[in-house]
This record gives structure tokens, sequence and C-alpha cells, in this order.
């Protein structure tokens, strides 16, 4: 698998395929640490002022500006404070956030710190998901090195700066990278997401000011301190500012974790030169560029349409970021067979909190389930765009949206995979009709 | 700190005023543990300002000393040692999927079955388990050395197929290495990958 970055010096993969790389060691031969001191020589509001000017959206999916999230945090609350580390990655496709804690943890610690610092925050936690346990171990060895060294704990680098990073385990449930859902698990309650408003920023954690964010985003903070906001954000578009880590998997050539300039052009390139093209010699079919709950791309949208690989040319093509997982899928895939997969996964990860996900999710999997059997009608694919009516928009959270997507996405650009699957019931029909 | 919880929180309901009730605390037997794993999970409920968030740490820990599954004894230590309900516990116990209520094989193969795996061939090595231990996804062996489970995305796509046993990854599967590591299971040889 690769890892590296194209078309751009690697930042947040800079150290990931240094020998022993998870050392403090190494981290601190290679610059590490070093934004955090620039850090604490600034007020808060100036390191706020930097994430601002560097354009930083969310790397987590929502793809919110981070400068923007920091400054919601009330300033004049006598509440404590806290920075949460979204490591839940459970976005079907992406798996960047594991390679960056197992291979550069001190990166996230200093990322961490340096959030606490602009915050105002005295504890840390970093919620990684429950199977990702060997990470868990790498992140508690690399907080032990570095509370050792005086960069965890009180009197952070000789300054009043006082900073604890724990480690919390999920137990496996995707919801909870919904960051309320998480809150309500780091409380050790079930991952149900919380009504929002109040956000977490005003009232999250213990009801105290909280700002979560995905491993991503906050490892690119230490690079933006030490570079500055604007020369950051000069390396993506004016939009979206910096570079971008794509997971790629399915039928390429060289998958792996790959870091992309914003606005990286383009995605055919990127395909068929840079992942080294389609295994096999087959044809690309499809591509689901953001993650799983994104609009998939059939090869039609890709193929010599110059698609910009960021937020807008996403959009613009008719998808979207995501968390960057990027599922590339060759000619012999089934559309259908694929999006029955997705949704069966959206189904058992739906939490059961509000009923348009619970039982929508549910009755979207009995259909897809009846289909496959051979049982189609040819108003199904019309009764699931109706289930997928019926809970875009009208659950609780983003989940039973990122659920109802692929479905119509997948009706819409690949009509004849589904037709396929819906005509032989009336096929058969017509035949004993004509016996 | 607990009095200054949130109102909407349902782990709120007990404060120093309104105590537990004490029937909710008393079932008929309650699990024990060595000094050193009570340490460990003290070491957990000391990074937070409330003891209930250390629920799932603990029911890890717990899990993993009472034989790979959370049972009533253990349920009933950790509503005591979290001040909680023992309902409390079996709420949070069983929204996590990591979490077993009932016994699981001393080596849990969890296949990943979402999308990434499942176009690289995860069925083929879901298949080729049931055919070598003679149990479909969702059961475990007679002798208890092996449960079967198809899980959703692991965050291993790029090397998929993959399947995770205990905490343990193995990538990049193929029916032979499959093979192989089902030998090592049953040679002893292997780390069960529960820790």
């Amino acid at each position: 698998m690769f890892i590296g970055a194209l078309g751009c010096e690697p930042l947040q993969l800079a150290r990931v395929n240094l020998e022993n790389s998870t050392s403090l060691d190494v981290y601190r031969r290679n610059g590490g640490y070093e934004a955090l001191r620039k850090a604490l020589g600034m007020s808060p509001d100036d390191v706020i002022a930097e994430v601002k000017k560097s354009a930083l959206r969310g790397r987590g999916g929502a793809g919110f500006p981070t400068g923007m999230k920091w400054g919601f945090v009330p300033k004049d609350s006598q509440k404590p404070k806290y920075v949460v580390c979204n490591a839940d990655e459970s976005e079907p496709g992406s798996f960047k956030d594991r390679y960056l804690m197992e291979r550069d943890p001190h990166m996230l610690i200093e990322g961490m710190l340096i959030a606490a610092h602009a915050l105002g925050s005295k504890t840390c936690y970093i919620y990684t998901r429950g199977e990702y346990r060997y990470l868990i171990e790498i992140m508690d060895r690399a907080l032990v090195e570095a509370r050792n060294a005086n960069l965890v704990g009180e009197k952070i680098l000789g300054t009043d700066f006082a900073c604890e990073v724990h480690t919390h385990t999920g137990a496996g449930a995707y919801i909870c990278g919904e960051e309320t859902a998480l809150l309500n698990s780091l409380e050790g309650l079930r991952g149900h997401p919380r009504m929002k408003p109040p956000f977490p920023a005003v009232a999250g954690l213990y009801s105290c000011p909280t700002v979560v964010n995905n491993v991503e985003t906050l490892t690119a903070v230490p690079d933006i301190i030490k570079m500055g906001g604007e020369a950051y954000q000069k390396l993506g578009t004016e939009k979206s500012g910096g570079t971008k880590l794509w997971s790629v998997s399915g039928h390429v050539n060289r998958p792996g974790v790959y870091e992309l300039p914003m606005g990286y052009d383009d995605m055919e390139k990127f395909i068929m030169e840079d992942c080294q093209g389609i295994t096999k010699n087959r044809k690309l079919k499809a591509v689901i560029p953001g993650g799983s709950s994104v609009y998939i791309m059939p090869a039609s949208d890709i193929l010599g349409k110059d698609v910009k690989m960021d937020y807008e040319g996403l959009v613009a093509a008719g998808s979207m970021v995501g968390s960057g997982g990027f599922i590339v899928m060759d000619e012999t895939v089934d559309i259908f067979e694929s999006t029955k997969n997705l949704t069966e996964f959206y189904k058992h990860e739906s939490c059961g909190w509000c009923t348009p996900c619970r039982e929508g999710t549910d009755w979207l999997v009995k259909v897809f389930k009846r289909i496959a059997k051979g049982e189609g009608q040819p108003e199904d694919a019309q009764l699931l765009l109706d289930l997928c009516d019926n809970i875009e928009g009208k659950s609780f959270c983003p989940l039973g949206d990122a659920a109802a997507w692929p479905i119509q996405s997948a009706i819409k650009k690949f009509p004849e995979d589904f037709k396929r699957h819906l005509a032989p019931l009336v096929e058969a029909r017509e035949a004993i009709a004509a016996d | 700190m607990s009095s200054e919880r949130p109102i909407q929180s349902p782990g709120n309901q007990f404060t120093p005023n309104n105590p537990l009730p004490q029937e909710a605390k008393l079932p008929n037997e309650i699990a024990t543990f060595s000094p050193e794993v009570i340490a460990e999970m003290d070491a957990h409920i000391a990074k937070y300002p409330v003891r209930r968030s250390a629920i799932l740490p603990l029911m890890f820990i717990v899990q993993r000393e009472r034989g790979g599954y959370l049972d009533p004894p253990g349920v009933a230590f950790l509503a005591d040692k979290l001040g909680v309900r023992i309902t409390d516990i079996w709420e949070v116990a069983t929204f996590y999927s990591m979490i077993n209520t009932e016994p699981v094989g001393k080596y849990h193969l969890q296949v990943c079955r979402t999308l990434s795996c499942k176009i690289l061939g995860a069925d083929k090595i879901t298949e080729h388990c049931t055919q070598k231990l003679g149990i479909k996804p969702g059961e475990t062996t007679e002798d208890g050395m092996f449960s079967l489970s198809e899980v959703e995305c692991l965050g291993s796509c790029g090397t998929a197929p993959m399947m995770q046993i205990g905490f343990d990854y193995y990538e990049n599967l193929t029916t032979e290495k499959v093979d192989g590591l089902l030998e090592r299971c049953r040679g002893g040889g292997m780390s069960n990958g529960v820790r």
C-alpha cells in the first residue's frame, strides 16, 4: 500500500515513512513541537486567526471551517473547556486517520495541544474507535513520552500552559463519529446524537464548551502555525486551504493514502496514473470519492471531465469530498449489489434514536433483499426512492441522509443495474401468462 | 462534579441528594478482580471528572477477565464500581457491537463485509471460514475455540479483504492465508488478540 504525497511537499505525511516515526526523538528531529513552542508565544486569538486564514475545513466529512468552529467557543465561560479528537474513523472507504496515528502520533498530540492553548482548554480526549485498539496503545506510549519530556502536563515547555491529553476507547458504533453522539459516548451513555443547538462549542462534553475535531484536522494545525495560515491556504484553493488525504481502495493497482493539494487536477489522472490504473486492465465503472455516504460518480462523469479534487470541484462534478474515502469500482461491479451492501451497513449502524432512520433503513434493506431474491417489482426502484425521501432531511442526525444519498445517486446514475434486477419476476409472469 | 452535570443527560439522575436505590445495587453475585486489574480500572476512571465516562474501557476489562463477555456478575460489579444502576450498564452494553453479552469463542474471527472488502473478495473469506470451521457467521464452534462474525468497515480498505481476531488486524487476506491463521490458532501458537 502506498502512503505519500503527490503534487505537493508532504505535510501531514512528511514523517510517516521514516524509521521509528512514532518516537518523540524522530518527531523532534524533524521539527516536531516547534509549532507548539511558536503557538505558546502567540495569544490564543492570534492562533485562531491563523487557523481562520488557513481556510482549513474539517476533514471528518462535513467540511466546516475549523477556525470558525474554534471561534464559537465562548471566551468568558467560567466552565472548563474541552478539546476532543474524533478518531472514530468508521466511514466505509476511509482509513487515513488510522495511518496518521499509527505512524505519527506526536503530530496529533501537538495539534491538540495547540488547539487547547487557542481555546483555553486544560483537558483533551482522543476518542478512538474500539477496533483501533493498537492505535490507542501507540497513542498511550507517545503520551508517556510526551509527559516525560514536559510536553503534556504542567508547565509545558517551561511556560504556564498546562494541559492533559487522554485516550478513550469506543466500542463499535459508526454513529459515534457524529460529534454529539461521540460526546454522549464519552460521557458513558449510548451513542445517540443530541439536539443541536446548543452546539458543542457552547455545551458539549459535561455541558461544557467543547471543540470536536477530526484527526486529520488537528494534525494539520502544527503546519499551519509553522508556515502561517496564509501560506497553508495557498497550497490549496481559496475556499479549501492546504492539502487533503485521500484513502484509496477498491480496484486500483496502487491503493493507499495519498496527500494531494486541494484542487488537485484532475481525478482521471489521479486514478489512471497516480493510482496506476484499474486492476486487470479492466474498465472504470464508478467511484465513490468521499466515503460511502456521498453520491456515486459514474466513469462518464470522471473521464475527460477534468474533475478538480476539492470541496467545490467535487460538488460541481455531482459528489462531495466527505472524508476522502475514495472507493474505485471496475466494470465487474453490480451497482445494485454495491448499494445493497452499503444500505445494510447503514441499517446496522442506525442508532435507533429516530424513527425515519431506524425504520427507514430497515425497510430499505428489506426491499433490497427481496429484489436480490429475484422478487423485484418494476416499481421497486420508485419504492426505494420514496423510502429515501422519507428519510432524507427528516432524520435526527445526518446518518439518515448518508443512507439515502448513495441509493438516490445509484438509481439515477446506474438505472440499468437496477432494472436488470427488477425485470426477472415480470419476465417470469409473462412467460407463465403466455404458456 | 456530578452535581454540575447537564440536565439533559440521563446519566445524571442520582446526585448526592438523590442517591442510588440500595435494591438496585444488590444482585445475587458480584464479580471480583485482582488488585492489579482494579488498579487498571482506577487508572481509567482517573481520566474523567465523571466516573461513568469510564464505562466502555471498564467493560472491555471485565469482558477480558470474565471469559470474553459481560456476564451478570461482571455487570453488577460495574454498576457498583461506577455508581450507576445495573440497567444503566445493560443499556450501554447492548448498544455497542464490541461488547459481548453472550459467550464468544476463544478466537473471534471478525471478517469485514463492507464495500471495499466486499468487492475484493470478503464473501470468499467468510465462506472459506464457514467451510473450514463448520459454523456460519454468528455461530461458535462446539469446542468453544472459534466464533465467526461478519462486521462492518474496520478501516482497512486499502489492504482488503481483512479480518480482525480479537483486536489484531490480518490484512490482504487470501484463502491460503486464512488456512495458515486457523492452523496457528489450533496449534495454540497465536494470540487471540484479546487485551
